[in-house]
């Protein structure tokens, strides 16, 4: 008998093929959808409780600042935008639980979201089997856009990012040894950190330290012990503002005095309040700087501060954006059907959005050059531009 | 050298933190053998208090003392009024339920204020800003202190100190031990129990308050979910210092923020969040009752 | 064979599953087939946690610890070795089924191992401690989940195969419940039962406390891993902070409303909770507010004051007087 059992289950290893799938990660097997009554349906998913809410209230007041734009000039081909936002709490499942209702049960056309890659890569294999575009404002993780092609993001990418930052340290500030302190709980700061030491090292440069933290932590002077035995010539601590702020303080209790360098999680008006003069003679990257004098980004600065009182984050900006390449796609789309506005979307093309004239690449990635941005006595100051 | 004992300095003003809580929680434990989860959300109650007191008075334009001890003062009294209430409505239906009973009602308020807080603060992290200049620096030999560190070590002894009176040498606190031997024992000596268990649990939360305050001071950055991690450590602190003792839960705190403060400089930083719970879980299976607990024989 | 005697029904369950599942994802909106689904999964976690919280009567709050090394291993090893392989000449669901049922296996396995490696020394604690000690080890898994490189890290592991569907997950839930049940009919069962009634009397007429309540926790975990590798091959992604101790409250809120140490109640909470949880949705779409977790956790203080013993206490559906009438009325 269990011979027999042997010979069963051998002969069933032996038959096993290997067939590689090509194409996609995900097969789009809905049907898609099209616009049927006088206003346009969209979806946003983001975290408006939990830990990352900051982040998801954020953006979301700058999609509903981009909806208010739309419709006060007449909405999309003669119909009104309208936005159903759902919470994730800043949960993977919830996220995909989330997109499957504004799918399947409030018919959405497009989706908005996630900031938090992670949330992401649970939403897009969903929205990519339905056949729905999905934009995300701000997820960085490059396996975001790889999962099909519905899905687009209007941000940067870790490696263009991590990259920018490094060749600045390397260059412009002739740089040679440099500290790293990640935030170990966040993709984002993750990836910009290991691209940042690849190119980093590549160019010549050397990693004296790597250290990491969590988000939410409040005590990083044991990490800034450990790098200041370093001498370092800069901290790169890609991550958000509601953690940076502190690091700069309590590096400056510590007397460090190098400059710090992060990425654009760091533009919020939280930081400077929250960091004060210890951030002055620190670096991030960003897709626009605030003095910046185009008219686009001083309309959207004084639209924002008169809808919500406050200075608009990076975030508020990338949500806006999403929303008007999104439309910007439904307009050029010669019929809103979910088919034509993956199109459209794709063929986007030096589109003069809030944050940077965003070209949609073969990948599904926005194309735009960062600034950098220096610190100074609370006040962000454009520094140089990088084109991709 | 010099390297580590900026390493020690640092854990001893984070232990010093944590001092400040697990205070709060050992002392409502060794009266009531309760673990009083909400403890580090009224924590961040004491800090908004002090946030918006501050800011409605405009105290941080004119730091120093005073405006610290009004806004001390302010939130020791709101924090104590909300353990009132917590205890009144949540604890006291429960007191003779199993403890297990006790234990889901303690993690559904710590719940109820994490997210109603989300809900009436706004998630976003506020910026609380000083009550008290921290002064230039001071380095000693390159070890670098600070004034508001010293404060926050020199508070939480002394309100170790003050705990201890209270507990050992005063009527209200014999009342209180009385009521942690037996409730029953107690009522029939005619101490009034329900208001000693008030009065306990306005104690630990306005020791809460102020720890609310004093953090905020050297971290000012608030937000509805700060307890969560930073209580949960304090927590974890006070039973390995010995849950129940006061003098415990300050030594166990200062050897949480050692522990973390070397395990980052000299191990790795990664597992810093790990750290606190496996010396708790060391600490709980070699001595179980913690450093300075006592055991206790079950009985049938 | 005596094991497997009055089986039957099972049998005939799984059959009914398989067939079920056949059918219902075609005509069922598939926002109500994804709730459906995570039922499904909630009501494994829940069964399982409440044979440890409710029936053995130690208070674990490591649940979702479990629940993520069974996820991870079972996706880990999936996507390393079956990926892109299937058996020539079946049908795909045959080998996907396969390798999900492989996956299920070893990842229960994994996490059974790893409940025996943290219940041996904590169960040796009570109460509040052992409380807060699994609630230690669940955050030391998280932490070292986090820590390593080669499953993603803080950045998680996408593309995950969408293997799981409706009659795995029912599937997992009917065998682990009859499980549990015949385990508490059976001697050993009852002195699970011993240990939550009274330790020391149970130690005293001779019942293996410790070994016992490691059993207890072991097969919680076992569980609790399937129910993790289920999870995993639904969502199709896995980050580490699916699995952190909020998730552990939520499987407890599920075992103390329903009753805890009723299986019955542990279902029907879990079911409950879940379509609760989206059922609250459009009072937020309304609202513009998420007041989810604060009716939660209310709902918990609530309970405990007016109903400590949740839903059904430690009663089960065939202890009620109608399901007996009605059971002899079928016999008749």
């Amino acid at each position: 008998m269990r011979a027999l059992h042997l010979a069963i289950f051998s002969a069933l290893l032996l038959t096993v093929s290997c067939l590689k799938k090509e194409g996609p990660a995900v097969n789009v097997t809905g049907a898609g959808g099209s616009v049927t009554g006088d206003e346009i349906v969209i979806g946003e998913v983001g975290s408006m409780t939990g830990g990352a809410a900051t982040f998801g209230k954020s953006t979301h007041d700058g999609i509903m600042l981009a909806v208010e734009k739309i419709n006060a000039a007449g909405g999309i081909k003669g119909k009104k935008v309208r936005i159903i936002s759902l919470d994730d709490q800043g949960k993977p499942e919830e996220a995909a639980i989330a997109t499957t209702k504004l799918i399947t049960q409030d018919k959405v056309i497009a989706i908005l979201g996630e900031v938090a890659s992670s949330n992401s890569l649970a939403m897009a294999p969903i929205a990519q089997k339905n056949g729905i575009p999905m934009v995300t404002p701000s997820s960085t993780n490059p396996k975001v856009t790889e999962i099909g092609d519905y899905v687009f993001r209007v941000c940067f990418i870790d490696p263009f990012q991590g990259s920018v930052m490094a060749k600045f340290a390397y260059n412009s500030l002739k740089l040679k040894n440099v500290a790293i302190l990640r935030d170990v709980k966040n993709d984002y700061s993750i990836g910009l950190a290991d691209f940042f030491i690849e190119t980093f090292t590549k160019l010549g440069g050397k990693i004296v330290v790597d250290q990491s933290f969590s988000q939410g932590d409040v005590d990083f002077k044991s990490q800034l012990t450990s790098i200041k035995g370093k001498n370092p010539e800069a901290i790169f601590v890609p991550g958000y503002y509601t953690e940076v702020g502190l690091i700069a303080r309590q590096a400056k209790e510590l007397g460090i005095n190098v400059p710090l360098m992060g990425g654009d999680g760091w533009d919020s008006e939280k930081l400077t309040e929250i960091g004060g003069e210890a951030l002055t003679g620190s670096y991030f990257s960003n897709h626009y700087s605030p003095d910046d004098m185009s008219e686009g980004v001083q309309k959207f600065i004084a639209d924002f501060k008169a809808a919500y009182n406050r200075i608009p984050d990076g975030l508020a900006a990338m949500g806006c954006d999403a929303m008007l390449i999104l439309a910007d796609a439904m307009t050029r789309a010669p019929e809103l059907t979910t088919v034509a506005i993956r199109q459209a979307l794709a063929d986007t093309k030096a589109y003069p959005a809030v944050t940077g004239v965003i070209t949609i690449n073969a990948k599904r990635d926005a194309e735009k050059s960062a600034v950098i941005i220096e610190i100074k006595n609370g006040k962000f100051i454009f520094k140089e531009k990088i084109d991709p | 050298m010099t390297e580590f004992i900026q390493h020690l300095v640092n854990g001893l003003g984070l232990g010093s933190m944590y001092a400040l809580i697990a205070l709060g929680y050992t002392m409502v434990f060794g009266i009531l053998q309760l673990i009083n989860f909400a403890h580090s959300d009224v924590y961040m109650l004491g800090a908004f208090f002090g946030y918006y007191v501050s800011k409605f008075f405009n105290l941080s334009l004119h730091p120093g003392y005073g405006s610290l001890s009004a806004a001390l003062i302010c939130s020791m009294v709101g924090c104590a009024i909300v353990g009132f209430f917590i205890e009144r409505f949540a604890y006291r239906p429960l007191r003779k339920s199993p403890r297990i009973n006790v234990l889901i009602t303690a993690v559904g308020v710590s719940l109820f204020l994490e997210f109603g807080g989300q809900l009436l603060f706004g998630a976003d992290p506020k910026y609380f800003a000083p009550l008290l200049e921290a002064g230039e620096p001071i380095f000693i030999g390159g070890v670098q202190l600070n004034r508001i560190q010293l404060i926050v070590l020199g508070v939480s002894l002394a309100l170790m100190l003050a705990l201890q009176f209270i507990i050992f040498k005063t009527k209200i606190g014999r009342a209180m031990r009385a009521v942690s031997y037996s409730h029953t024992n107690a009522a029939l000596m005619g101490i009034p129990v329900d208001f000693v268990i008030s009065f306990t649990f306005m104690l630990g939360s306005a020791l809460a308050g102020a720890a609310g305050i004093l953090v905020a001071l050297t971290y000012p950055k608030i937000d509805p979910l700060m307890g969560m991690m930073f209580g949960l450590k304090a927590f974890v602190a006070a039973v390995v210092g010995g849950i129940g003792n006061v003098t415990g839960a300050v030594i166990g705190a200062l050897i949480m923020g050692v522990a973390e403060s070397m395990v980052i400089g000299y191990l790795a930083s990664t597992y810093r969040d790990a750290l606190a719970f496996a010396i708790l879980i060391i600490i709980l299976l070699f001595r179980p009752a913690g450093i300075l607990g006592k055991n206790v024989k079950e009985k049938v | 064979m005596s094991v497997l005697k009055g089986l039957w029904p099972l049998g005939a369950g799984l059959v009914f599953l398989g067939l079920l599942g056949q059918v219902l994802p075609a005509v069922m909106n598939p926002y109500y087939f994804s709730i459906l689904i995570y039922a499904g999964i909630n009501i494994t976690l829940a069964s399982s946690l409440n044979l440890v919280n409710g029936l053995t009567g130690q208070f674990s709050m490591g649940h979702a610890g479990f629940m993520a090394v069974g996820g991870y291993v079972a996706a880990f090893m999936n996507m390393s070795l079956f990926m892109d392989v299937h058996f020539a000449g079946m049908p795909n669901f045959v080998s996907e089924g396969l390798f999900l049922f492989l996956s299920l296996i070893v990842g229960g396995l994994a996490a059974a191992i790893l409940g025996y490696v943290v219940g041996l020394p904590s169960l040796r604690l009570k109460g509040d401690y052992l409380a807060i000690v699994t609630l230690g080890f669940g955050e030391i898994i998280r932490v070292l989940i986090l820590n390593m490189d080669f499953i993603g890290g803080a950045r998680g592991i996408p593309g995950i195969p969408q293997w799981t569907n409706f009659f795995w997950v029912y599937g997992v839930a009917l065998v682990c419940i009859v499980s549990i049940n015949r385990l508490m009919d059976s001697s050993h069962g009852r002195a699970l039962l011993a240990v939550r009634e009274d330790e020391i009397a149970a130690e005293a007429t001779g019942v293996n406390t410790t070994k016992y309540k490691v059993i207890a926790f072991v097969i919680g975990a076992f569980w609790a891993g399937v129910a993790g590798a289920l999870f995993a091959h639904f969502l199709t992604y896995l980050n580490p902070s699916t699995f952190d101790f909020n998730r552990s409250f939520e499987i407890i809120i599920m075992v103390v409303l329903g009753g805890m140490g009723s299986m019955t109640g542990a279902v029907f909470a879990a079911v409950f909770l879940t379509v609760l949880r989206e059922s609250l949705r459009p009072l937020q779409e309304l609202t513009q507010l998420d007041f989810r977790m604060v009716i939660y956790s209310l709902m918990l203080i609530i309970l405990m004051l007016t109903r400590p013993n949740g839903f059904f206490g430690t009663k089960e559906l065939t202890d009620f007087g109608w399901f007996k009438r009605f059971k002899k009325k079928l016999g008749a």
